[in-house]
């Protein structure tokens, strides 16, 4: 009978974006879907994320790149969570990412790659069946 | 760890208790105060303040949870950043959950386990507009309620709770025109508390300062670290740490008891029945406060007074 506890996601901003009005309306679409959501701003460093991703122990973090520097950051973040044993949270990528990029990307480990034109139903969607359920039942 | 005392999970219980003796020692820091008198700016310049002597800051950040969907965008961190990539700091950011009494034990919960950890001064920021964030300023040793210059919050700190808990005040932004009248202002307010008067001057006493600060500025820093740093001095030189400590303990306490209640109260009634009961107030059959009665004669309680 453990009741489930909302779902916490990280939107984070890596690189040298200007731009972040898609990860403002993806913050507030999943606010209203009921989840709590942590978005700490533009040009963040891996580091930065992965450090907010441990104190705030999120479900998810959702990366969104525009710049094209994907491929440098993206392997950079998932190392780092790997070092800090935080495999269990799901990683998600959006923004500019092109089609010829995209199996590295979930080579990495990246499961979700949501390009321009993606709703937010469909994150929604995404967050909520692939976030790793044990977490939410928290019993250690 | 936090999570798990945020969900309530009952492993959670097993490291509270378990964390319970090595508690104590941290200076518990409230700062509260209306949306946008500046609070996450200031944590965020007193943090550096800390650091530069040297403490291991914990920062329990509190947003509200949207009533309607439940979520909740926890902003505070975001105004931390400069903070960020430093080991002795560790910012959580919590929402309310919409829970009765459930703002103070989880977040009360979270501060301990700070504590535990050894993090000194641990501070907890929230919004200072309702009961339930008075009740988390409760959990604090030394509470900042924090106003803008012009900006009405003056008038704000007079509200009951926030002026009875307020053991510094703050007026933030003071680069800006009108702080040194809304300086003036709270402490005309403050030399007419007439707990002032009565004092036993034989006794330590606090007088309640009112401090200007400019994060733009970085000013009044210095004086606020200074001024938190005496009044825990006065805490425990008179007594008062104990003495507040264990009224915390009561309303926790109390605290814990009506989470139950408020979480009993939501098992035993399902939405459909919710819907029915709606149905029947509205139509006159039935009325709120026999309904009432019957859930809680259902919860096991005794109501006080005749039915």
């Amino acid at each position: 009978m453990s009741e489930t506890r909302p779902i916490r996601v990280l939107v984070a901003k890596p690189g040298l974006d200007g731009h972040d009005r898609g990860a403002k309306v993806i913050a507030r679409a999943l606010r209203d879907a009921g989840m709590e959501v942590i978005y700490t701003g533009i040009r963040q460093t891996p580091e930065m994320i992965v450090e907010a991703a441990l104190q705030e122990d999120v479900d998810a973090i959702l990366m969104s790149i525009l710049s094209g520097a994907h491929m440098a950051i993206f392997p950079r973040v998932v190392e780092l969570l790997q070092q800090n044993n935080m495999d269990d949270v799901l990683v998600a990528a959006g923004g500019i990412l092109p089609d010829e990029d995209i199996p590295a990307i979930k080579q990495l480990g990246i499961k979700g790659c949501f390009g321009p034109g993606t709703s937010t139903e469909e994150i929604i969607t995404f967050v909520r069946e692939n976030i790793q359920v044990d977490r939410l039942a928290a019993e250690v | 760890m936090v999570t798990l005392i945020e969900g309530e999970s009952p492993a959670a219980l097993r490291y509270l208790i378990e964390l319970h003796q090595y508690t104590g020692r941290g200076h518990i820091i409230g700062v509260t105060g209306a949306p946008g008198a500046g609070k996450s700016t200031l944590v965020t310049q007193l943090v550096r303040e800390l650091r530069r002597r040297e403490r291991k800051v914990g920062v329990v950040a509190v947003d509200p949870s949207s009533p309607f969907s439940g979520g909740a965008i926890l902003g505070d961190r975001i105004r931390m950043m400069e903070l960020a990539g430093d080991p002795n700091v560790f910012i959580r950011s919590m929402a309310s959950r919409g829970n009765l009494g459930g703002l103070s034990s989880s977040t009360r919960d979270v501060v301990r386990v700070m504590d535990a950890a050894g993090y000194d001064p641990v501070i907890i920021e929230t919004v200072g507009t309702g009961q339930a964030e008075v009740e988390v300023m409760r959990a604090a040793q030394t509470v900042l309620v924090v106003c803008a210059p012009g900006m009405g919050d003056e008038i704000q700190a007079i509200k009951a709770g926030i002026l009875e808990i307020a053991d510094i005040f703050v007026v933030s932004k003071s680069d800006r025109p009108g702080s040194d009248q809304t300086v003036a202002e709270l402490a005309m307010m403050l030399s007419l508390d007439p707990r002032r008067r009565q004092h036993d001057k034989t006794e330590p006493y606090w007088k309640i300062p009112v401090l200007k600060t400019s994060a733009l500025k970085g000013q009044g820093l210095v004086e606020l670290g200074d001024a938190i740093e005496q009044h825990r001095a006065y805490l425990l030189e008179s007594g008062m740490l104990a003495n507040r400590s264990q009224r915390q303990v009561q309303s926790e306490v109390e605290a814990l008891v009506l989470h139950t209640v408020a979480s009993s109260l939501k098992q035993l009634v399902s939405v459909a029945d919710w819907q029915k009961i709606v149905e029947d107030i509205t139509a006159r059959t039935r009325d709120p406060y026999t309904v009432a009665r019957e859930l809680e004669q259902l919860l096991g309680l005794q109501p006080s007074g005749d039915s």
